[in-house]
């Protein structure tokens, strides 16, 4: 199954994971499956519309998928996906 | 290069261990006297950079900050010490760099980095480092460095995980290409989880020294086009490819972008100078008048900050729900009550009110500054953190 890496600031949503195995022969059908897990990462991934926020990243294996096929990317058995957060230095507190 | 500056004998003594590399040599030594960097940020990220730079004999550092250098900021600032609490950071920094090399000169620069003066101060260097700590400073740096045509070299930290890149968008992406907009203020789990491993910006910073060596010496493999992304818990590098984005609205073929922004606005967050742990609006409440509240009311207390806080202060009798959680959870509060929300200085409970409120609660207040604005003013039997 592919894996997809959680980044340490999403992981709060997602049971404390920082790699998780995940289902499906696309990219769309890969975060499907995540957020059928973690529903908290939806609103932290997808605008109202279903589409991948402008800050969120999303890279299978060296490659953003924008740069790819986006959602309809395909994905392969080995794959790994890895989500890129936009951190700032975050010393707010 | 004929025009390259001479190195006296001292200086040939002081950097004799860049003189026997050849990729540095005499020549490249030169090129680092003959150099300008401005750093933005003199905390985490800018305390290896600058000590760094200084030693390696860049001719001319710019610093930019306008903080003091505070008691919590030596767990990671390195080039402060505790001698230099409550003074300016960019003279604290200037002083230990010029006792590291005095050879070159440090110009400082004791203002926020903002749209007014970004232009003026950045055109007369060479490459920007961004070590700041927001979004919109981060916009801003990268924003000016493609309007003037620098490199930008980005380096940014959260907790063990750090991420490192060259921005040149004359000669590949630049920051927006990768992140066209800032995460909306009330997304950002850097805010609701904060901290950071003391030695991390160490690492990241490091690299961005290195980064920008490289550039003026013109050797090996920068980091454009490429993100690194450090893990110190796994101790793993990665990379992965960044590509110029056509449809950036600064460096892409049609810009929209043609000036610089303001950038707080644009990030929807404030960049500097803003009131620390406050949501206004009538919205807040201060320490002492929480404390008489106390005595005279049912007030309801909600902790939203993480569980291992609780080992460092706490309130009697607070029900505890960690922000990430609180949407959730909302179904354990009672919008009747009268309740005052609070984390460690105000930033978190201002999300978590934020949330409450548009949830329906109108009976909630926000304990300004926290439950450090607490320990300082009512209870001083806490620990301030």
């Amino acid at each position: 199954m592919p894996t997809l890496k959680i980044p340490t600031p999403l992981r709060v949503y997602a049971d404390d994971q920082s790699e998780i195995s995940v289902q499906g022969d696309t990219v769309a059908q890969v975060l499907d499956s995540m957020i059928a897990r973690y529903p908290a990462l939806s609103p932290h991934l997808f605008n109202g519309q279903g589409e991948l926020r402008p800050f969120v990243n999303l890279f299978l294996g060296e490659e953003n998928v924008r740069d790819l096929d986006g959602l309809d990317t395909p994905v392969g058995e080995h794959d790994r996906l890895r989500l890129i957060p936009s951190i700032a230095g975050g010393l707010f507190e | 290069m004929t025009d390259l500056p001479a190195l006296s004998h001292s200086e040939i003594l002081r950097y004799s261990r860049h003189l026997l590399i050849p990729e540095v040599g005499l020549e490249g030594q030169k090129k680092l006297k003959a150099a300008s960097i401005l750093v933005i940020g003199t905390g985490g990220l800018g305390s290896p950079v600058d000590l760094y730079l200084a030693a390696a004999g860049v001719g001319r550092i710019g610093l930019v900050d306008y903080d003091v250098v505070d008691f919590s900021n030596l767990q990671r600032q390195v080039i402060h010490g505790t001698s230099g609490l409550n003074t300016l950071k960019v003279e604290s920094a200037r002083k230990r760099m010029l006792d590291l090399n005095p050879d070159i000169e440090v110009e400082i620069y004791n203002e926020p980095f903002t749209s007014e003066n970004a232009m003026r101060i950045a055109q007369d260097y060479d490459i920007l480092i961004d070590g700041t700590d927001n979004f919109p400073t981060r916009y801003l740096v990268n924003d000016v460095c493609v309007l003037l045509g620098k490199p930008n070299v980005y380096g940014s930290i959260f907790r063990f995980d750090g991420q490192a890149s060259v921005f040149d968008a004359t000669r590949g992406p630049c920051y927006r290409c990768l992140f066209p907009e800032p995460p909306p203020p009330g997304l950002v789990p850097s805010c609701a989880e904060g901290g950071v491993l003391g030695v991390l910006p160490g690492t990241i910073g490091t690299i961005q020294a290195t980064e920008a060596l490289k550039l003026i010496l013109d050797v090996g493999e920068p980091l454009i086009g490429r993100l690194m992304l450090y893990n110190a818990l796994d101790m793993s590098f990665d990379y992965v490819k960044l590509r110029k984005n056509p449809n950036c609205k600064i460096c892409g073929p049609n810009p929209e972008v043609t000036e610089l922004i303001d950038y707080e606005a644009f990030c929807g967050v404030p960049g500097h100078d803003h009131e620390v742990g406050a949501v206004g609006g009538g919205w807040d409440i201060e320490a002492g008048e929480l404390a008489e509240r106390l005595q005279e009311n049912n007030v309801v207390l909600l902790d939203v900050r993480e569980p291992h806080e609780l080992q460092i202060s706490h309130l009697e009798g607070a029900k505890l729900i960690p922000l990430g959680q609180l949407a959730a959870r909302l179904s354990e509060l009672n919008s009747a009550d009268e309740m005052v929300v609070f984390c460690k200085s105000g930033t978190r409970s201002a999300r978590a009110l934020e949330l409450l409120i548009s949830a329906g609660f109108r009976k909630v207040k926000n304990l300004k500054g926290g439950i450090n604005a607490w320990a300082k003013e009512v209870d001083s039997t806490l620990p301030i953190y």
